[in-house]
């Protein structure tokens, strides 16, 4: 037992803390803690709508460290990650990232996430929940890989906005700024490596680092000491909703639900349900889920995630949505809501079944003045693309703001 | 002679919202602009390399949403960004901290008064429900109090309906509101002078009025019932500063397919047999259109690119003693670093926020006496804010520039003309005051722009250099703005309208003049209606 466990009764329940949290608590002036993944984690730490125009207009850093990560190796590693995920591996380069999913053999998924290729025989998958018994069935059957969760021993730290590769330029990382997105640079660091992936969560310009856990503070505090003049900022979960729901990204257990979680039948979701038919290659060799997914792209999905926009500007929180103003038939919910400062707009996202898609779509959202809730129905409009998009998140080598 | 349906006449942030909503009906429209840089007041410029300034607004929370939303603004390039909390300098040591948290402002008001702690949430209560009231009026026409024309008639109806729903007494308040002055509005609540003198800066800035006068709670009121995503009385920075909206509203207007040319300054409204039928350029070239919209104050246009005798009886007269008084100055400074006050903490945060120098109530009625002698304030109230703290395209990195809005400084000076000599003068008293709250600011210094009401008059064609085109006290707001009879943007002479300002809802950079100007002339044209009503007004 540790001197901890003897002084203190509650150890056993209290949250871990990330490497980052030294400097964590002293930034989280409103001391807002929830926790993801058994890490203490800042739902905010000055205020949520700065720390979201943080990314938006200067930079802001979010502490990625509860993110689950494992490194797959050996000969067989290509093979193995490439049975799992929807995507072609084998056609990812070196030191390039794939955003992707992995599914049941029903189809339906069991949670995205990112594949690092860091060598040929070498790979490392980023994703929101523990997968080491997912990762160990779909390592069956190949003798020459290994599995090794390495979520504990690195620390990651994702820096977003407009003036983020600014910053690590000023931080002496020559080259960044050629970076293209998704690409992975190494660069030495205090004996060890510091890797920097232009990836994030966001939409907007940005990268994630990622050092040995014991490097953690001192690349923080490099990264604040060149981010001072940037508008350097910690932002957390509030302000990490707002800024991926604006780019129609999705969030684990908000938008979708996790297959291998799921009670209710069929309450779990499909690639092709969430508009990730994109990163379903069916011409490649078998992987999970394959067959069914064949045959829910024939007959098309049940079911379909809607970007919406919604008149007035009540944000429509887990609003039912219907077919008529009237309430008529009810189609599907939301599952994201919010008044976007960007676009000025209310925005969200919803499941509506495919069979009213081409119907007219209504919310039903309640507001509460001074305690007494009031119903509106709003009329919802089908937007294609992304709410919002910056050109700089694409361009390389990015400006500096 | 180039033929258009419509000529606008001012690249401010009204007219080019004018413009866009006109080119987005079909209309055939120029934008004609007497500098070579569009935006009016409404603008950025880099007048030393590296420093952008925001030369005259630098703030905005009027911009109306639906507008923002259905011009698509933010696909312009359009973003803006709340920024936290100001410190209020009181005279001496005294420092009032408005920290963005409710909590925390709450605790910093306990230290200075704990009754004025408790009244402020009443005082916020009722700010909010007075501004929920004027907000629904914004984007609409104000209707006319003796026409019996039925739209009029249901606009009367819906603002009853909307008064009568807050109860009996809140007409009073509200009667009472309109005319009364920001300190006796600001005794009812509160017993501490700094947190009094915090609250009722805002009912000077931009008037010729004193805290004192009768008509500044309303001024006061102007400036809160604006909002960024909904907190009303909020405050925001364009990135990029404030000619980022102009940008944006220019680059919407363009995509609409209208025109906008620079280096245009209108030498005359031309008018013929009773109506508008085109300007007449500077440069001597004859621009003809079905209707000229102006954008300039109600005096500039009457008085100056029109002739009386083209103007119904009366009106030039109007024009003439229409009250637009010049009070502020505006001093733009570039810092080599962030400058530092004395007794604030070391916050980040609030270090880059606002600041505001009001001293107390005694200095600022002290200054406003200043401006009634024709001098301007020898101990001026200051507001601050340090955009580059929060913008990284306005100032090189680790650079600032310190925005400068002072009361006050009069357009005419009791001992003769301006000159650049007094322009400097008036410039050091600024620094000099910041200088004794921030030990070293004089040092930072890079560069300065020093801008008189007269400066600002030369430049950008505000009168006096006024910056709501007009005082915003009751004999000149609503339907009497610019004048008894002219509320709904329709000008004595036929084919001639007005979208600046000078119309309702009056000053600030809410695009809601140039919107609702627009609605009013697609109504005479008999073109469907391409200008939001709803302005999200159910709160």
């Amino acid at each position: 037992m540790s001197d901890l466990s003897q002084t203190d009764p509650f150890s056993g329940e209290r949250p871990k803390l990330s490497p980052f949290h030294p400097r964590l608590e002293v930034l989280n002036v409103r001391d807002t803690w929830s926790v993801w993944n058994g890490y203490k984690f800042a739902d905010c730490y000055y205020d949520a709508e700065y720390e979201y125009f943080c990314i938006r207009n200067t930079c802001g850093t979010y502490d990625i460290c509860p993110m689950q990560k494992y490194e797959i190796s050996g000969p067989d590693a290509e093979a193995m990650v490439n049975r799992m995920v929807t995507r072609d591996v084998r056609k990812l380069g070196r030191n390039r990232v794939a955003y992707t999913v992995w599914c049941t053999d029903e189809g339906r998924i069991i949670d995205d996430g990112t594949v690092f290729k860091l060598a040929s025989d070498r790979f490392m998958v980023v994703c929101g929940s523990s997968c080491v018994a997912w990762l160990r069935k779909a390592s069956y059957g190949f003798s020459n890989v290994t599995v090794k969760d390495v979520s504990d021993e690195l620390a990651a730290l994702s820096l977003q906005g407009p003036t983020s590769c600014a910053v690590l330029k000023k931080m002496g990382l020559q080259g960044i700024e050629n970076a293209k997105p998704f690409n992975i640079q190494h660069f030495p660091y205090h004996g060890d490596t510091l890797m920097v992936s232009r990836t994030g969560f966001t939409g907007e310009l940005g990268y994630e680092l990622w050092v040995k856990r014991d490097l953690a503070l001192t690349m923080w505090d490099d990264v604040y000491a060149a981010g001072e003049d940037y508008g350097i900022q910690p932002y957390g979960e509030t302000a990490t909703d707002m800024a991926r729901l604006e780019a129609g990204f999705i969030m684990p257990y908000v938008d979708f639900t996790e297959a291998l979680k799921t009670v209710h039948f069929e309450h779990d979701q499909t690639p092709y349900e969430l508009n990730l038919g994109w990163l379903v290659d069916l011409d490649k060799p078998h992987f999970s889920g394959k067959q069914a997914l064949m045959e829910e792209k024939k007959n098309g999905p049940k079911w379909r995630l809607l970007r919406l926009e919604i008149d007035g500007n009540w944000p429509a929180y887990e609003s039912n949505v219907y077919d008529s103003e009237s309430c008529n038939q009810d189609i599907g919910y939301v599952t994201s809501a919010m008044w976007s400062p960007a676009v000025k707009s209310n925005i969200a996202l919803a499941m509506v079944r495919s069979e009213f898609l081409d119907g007219e779509i209504w919310a039903e959202i309640y507001k509460s003045k001074d305690l007494r809730p009031y119903r509106r129905m709003s009329k919802c409009t089908i937007r294609k693309k992304p709410f919002w998009t910056a050109a700089r998140a694409r361009s390389t080598p990015p400006a500096d703001f | 002679m180039s033929r258009y349906d419509a000529i606008v006449i001012g690249a401010g942030h009204n007219g080019l919202t004018n413009a866009a909503y006109l080119a987005k009906a079909g209309l055939n429209v120029v934008v004609v602009e007497k500098n070579e840089y569009i935006g009016g007041a409404a603008v950025t410029r880099e007048l030393h390399e590296g420093w952008h300034y925001s030369n005259c607004s630098y703030v905005c929370s009027m911009m109306r949403q639906a507008l923002h939303r259905d011009l698509d603004l933010g696909r312009h390039g359009l973003i803006l960004v709340p920024y936290l909390g100001t410190v209020n300098f009181g005279n001496g040591n005294d420092r009032l901290i408005a920290y963005h948290d409710a909590d925390a402002w709450s605790n910093e008001l306990k230290r200075h008064s704990t009754h004025d702690a408790d009244a402020m949430h009443r005082l916020e209560a009722d700010l909010t429900r007075y501004s929920q009231l004027i907000r629904k009026t914004l984007l609409r026409t104000p209707p006319e109090p003796t026409s019996m024309r039925p739209r009029d008639i249901r606009e009367f109806l819906y603002l009853a309906q909307q008064f009568w729903k807050l109860g009996e007494r809140e007409i009073y308040e509200y009667i009472r509101f309109f005319t009364m002055s920001a300190a006796d509005f600001l005794d009812d609540y509160f017993e501490n002078d700094l947190v009094k003198a915090a609250m009722a800066s805002p009912g000077i800035i931009g008037t010729a009025l004193g805290v004192y006068s009768p008509g500044s709670a309303y001024i006061l009121l102007h400036h809160v019932m604006g909002d960024v995503d909904g907190s009303i009385g909020a405050w925001g920075l364009a990135r990029g500063g404030m000619g980022a909206i102009s940008k944006a509203l220019a680059s919407a207007c363009q995509e609409y397919g209208g025109e906008i040319r620079t280096n245009a300054g209108v030498q005359k409204i031309v008018v013929n047999g009773g109506k508008t039928t085109g300007v007449v350029l500077e440069n001597g070239d004859e621009l003809s259109a079905r209707i000229v919209v102006s954008n300039l104050d109600a005096r500039r246009t009457f008085t100056n690119i029109m002739e009386k005798d083209d103007l119904p009886d009366g009106i030039y007269e109007k024009a003439k003693n229409f009250k637009i008084r010049g009070s502020s100055g505006k001093v733009n400074i570039a810092l080599s670093g962030i400058p530092t006050f004395t007794h604030l903490p070391e916050n980040r945060y609030i270090n880059r926020g606002g600041q505001t120098f009001s001293g107390s109530m005694e200095t600022m009625e002290r200054a406003y006496d200043c401006w009634k002698h024709g001098r301007w304030s020898g101990d001026p109230f200051i507001e601050s804010v340090i955009p580059s703290a929060w913008d990284p395209t306005v100032a090189p990195p680790g650079k600032h520039w310190m925005s400068n809005f002072i009361q006050y400084c009069p357009p005419e000076l009791a001992d003769g003309p301006w000159t650049p000599e007094k322009r400097d003068a008036f410039g050091q008293t600024v620094v000099d005051k910041i200088e004794r709250y921030s030990p070293g600011f004089k040092d930072l210094i890079v560069h300065m722009e020093v801008r008189t009401p007269h400066d600002i008059e030369n430049e950008i064609g505000l009168t006096e250099g006024n910056i709501f085109q007009g005082e915003l006290t009751i004999d000149q707001l609503f339907f009497n703005r610019p004048f008894p009879g002219y509320g709904q943007y329709r000008m004595p002479v036929k084919n001639l309208y007005m979208c600046g300002s000078s119309t309702h809802p009056g000053g600030g950079v809410s695009s809601a003049c140039g919107a609702n100007a627009a609605r009013e002339i697609l109504i005479d044209l008999k073109r469907p209606n391409t200008v939001p009503e709803d302005d999200f007004y159910d709160e």
